[in-house]
């Protein structure tokens, strides 16, 4: 294959929309006979009209409660769900035509979902896998090598998948999914219902294969760590609507720009001793989080540390769910208020 | 895929066992249609007939058996068809390959039947002569063929409702009774015994255990093999059209 421009757009979506036809009916007997004769549907927006382009080689991450349409675009940009108007492409291919050259040139990992044989060893699935997109036997090998090393797998990948842990089941499924070497991957919810431990190997790997290979990876996760960690890009959605793209830094600095101190005191500190620095987030008589805003951070830091018993003193950003449920009130607020297809991003 | 099917084969080996268990009905029928035909020949079937039509079900049983309607309904009620969905292959050729795959740990089983269906007859109701033989293989291929596109065809209506796996049971009730798998057609009353010939079942069983068993005369297993194949046409078909328009409408039913 070609080098990849990475400045070139690698993933072009314009007014994706998927709306699904659900049918509906009250509760009771009643209901329930009548619906036996006539159905009554409502037609619900999973993805509302968005737009975005992803470079080669990006990671991007998408955000947004359940339910906001995040798995469903990721659907979509694989192959998997159709888009009921808009386009995508990807790699330059229309993933709704499946072509076997699109199919080869991306994987997708679901969180949930697996595709290892259960009662097999992993490496059966990865032999399979070798067969189904026709890798050379050298590269195969030399592939499963860099893969299962990079995840401390070990022999582990010929025990059956099922006396596999949840988390070495993970490992294997990644190393099945690069097999044939993908330019993007998708990953829905990769690191669901693993441990600490787990979560950050997963990521390491995942962010070591993004710069070794250059692949795009489009990522979805209800785990914040994991993305801010792995994307420096993200994609807010809600509601099926796109309600902000770029970087969680201009992110937290739009919505929420107040910074957090954390302040332990030596000796008990009174609430009303806080309050002249900012708006009090917590207070315990040794400990208090205090908002205060970021263009008076130096000279009230100052203050607190000349007229308070500081013992210790840390200042962060408002963390990214308060950000996020932030922009999501203020999104919501705003649709609710502007005429109907007035959609753009609200920040 | 073939070397990874048949390592799953075996590592399911006891489910197939306890599987090929339940598809020895044949085995069953023969000792009840031998203790009928003592007091004289049945519609033409004497003791021995008997015993080489009912083995030669039960191989022809074995080696068209196809459980891809199954797996499917799993894949689908599951969500898990996504992942087989992001292969270039085409599932179709997955779930034939896995279910072909099969065959050989089958054939252990029924081979040996094959043998004792020789041994017993001495041969004297099985086909003899070569190009009716080869004929019997494609009639073999034929009859997997229906199997394998009615399972298919069955298995993507999951894509439509859940309830898919009930239609598999109204199909095996009239492979049951019409394919010539508990009962010889030949035995049918003369009023309902052209019935079968309009129905696939027929050529599922029925028609190649007739044709290894020297029934057919060359004008019929030829006819008879036209229409095999042209339910298998139909089935192909109704199988592409129920995948296609299945697949359309497909939104992983468990997200």
């Amino acid at each position: 294959m070609p080098p990849r421009d990475r400045a070139a757009p690698d993933i072009v979506v314009e007014k994706l929309r998927k709306e699904y036809r659900v049918a509906k009916r009250e509760p009771g007997f009643a209901a329930a006979f009548r619906a036996l004769f006539r159905r009554r549907y409502e037609t619900v927006v999973a993805v509302d009209d968005i737009s975005f382009e992803i470079a080669a080689g990006e990671r991007v991450g998408f955000l947004g409660p359940n339910g906001a349409g995040k798995t469903t675009t990721l659907k979509m940009l694989a192959g998997l769900l159709h888009p009921t108007s808009g386009t995508c492409t990807v790699s330059g291919f229309t993933p709704r035509e499946r072509e076997v050259r699109f199919l080869e040139s991306v994987t997708l990992v679901l969180g949930q979902k697996q595709q290892l044989l259960w009662d097999l060893p992993p490496v059966d699935t990865f032999e399979l896998n070798r067969a189904i997109y026709q890798v050379p036997q050298k590269d195969f090998e030399a592939r499963v090598s860099e893969l299962t090393t990079l995840l401390d797998l070990g022999d582990l990948v010929k025990k059956p998948t099922r006396e596999l842990s949840l988390g070495e089941r993970m490992k294997c499924e990644l190393v099945a999914s690069l097999i044939h070497a993908p330019r993007v991957l998708f990953l829905d919810e990769p690191t669901i219902g693993l441990d600490v431990t787990m979560q950050a190997t997963v990521r390491e790997f995942v962010r070591t294969y993004n710069e070794r290979h250059a692949a795009t990876l489009v990522l979805t996760s209800h785990y914040m760590d994991d993305v801010l960690a792995l994307c420096p890009r993200i994609l807010v959605i809600d509601k099926g609507a796109l309600s902000y793209d770029g970087s969680v830094e201009e992110l937290v600095q739009k919505v929420r720009p107040d910074k957090r101190i954390t302040a332990r005191f030596a000796t008990n500190v009174e609430r009303v001793d806080l309050e002249r620095f900012g708006t009090i987030v917590t207070h315990e008589p040794t400990r208090a989080v205090v908002s205060v805003p970021q263009d008076e951070l130096a000279s009230r830091a100052q203050a607190m540390l000349a007229s308070l018993p500081i013992r210790d003193f840390e200042v962060v950003s408002a963390p990214l769910e308060e950000v996020l449920a932030e922009l999501f009130a203020r999104t919501r607020a705003a649709r609710s208020s502007a005429p109907a297809g007035t959609g753009e991003p609200a920040p | 895929m073939f070397r990874i099917g048949f390592h799953e084969a075996m590592a399911y080996r006891a489910e197939l066992f306890v599987w090929m268990l339940t598809t020895t009905m044949p085995l069953v029928m023969l000792p009840l249609w031998l203790a009928v035909s003592e007091t004289g020949p049945v519609g033409g079937y004497d003791a021995e007939r008997f015993i080489a039509y009912f083995l030669v079900a039960f191989v022809i049983r074995q080696l068209t058996a196809v459980w891809a309607s199954y797996t499917m309904h799993f894949e689908i009620v599951h969500g898990t068809l996504a992942m087989r969905l992001m292969r270039p292959v085409h599932p179709f050729w997955a779930y034939a390959i896995e279910s072909l795959s099969a065959i050989p740990l089958r054939l252990v089983i029924a081979l040996p039947v094959s043998i004792l269906v020789l041994v017993i007859t001495a041969g004297h109701h099985l086909v003899g002569e070569l190009p009716t033989a080869l004929l019997g293989l494609v009639a073999i291929v034929g009859a997997w063929s229906i199997a394998f596109f009615a399972n298919v065809a069955i298995g993507a209506i999951a894509l439509f409702t859940t309830s898919s796996l009930k239609l598999v049971d109204a199909w095996l009730a009239g492979y049951f009774v019409m394919s010539g798998y508990l009962v010889p057609l030949a035995l049918f009353p003369p009023s309902v015994r052209a019935v079968p010939y309009w129905l696939p079942w027929r050529y599922q069983l029925g028609f190649p255990v007739e044709l290894w068993t020297g029934a057919l005369s060359r004008e019929q297993v030829l006819t008879q093999l036209a229409s095999q194949w042209c339910w298998v046409a139909i089935l192909a078909c109704l199988a592409a059209l129920v995948w296609n328009r299945g697949l359309a409408r497909f939104s992983a039913v468990s997200g």
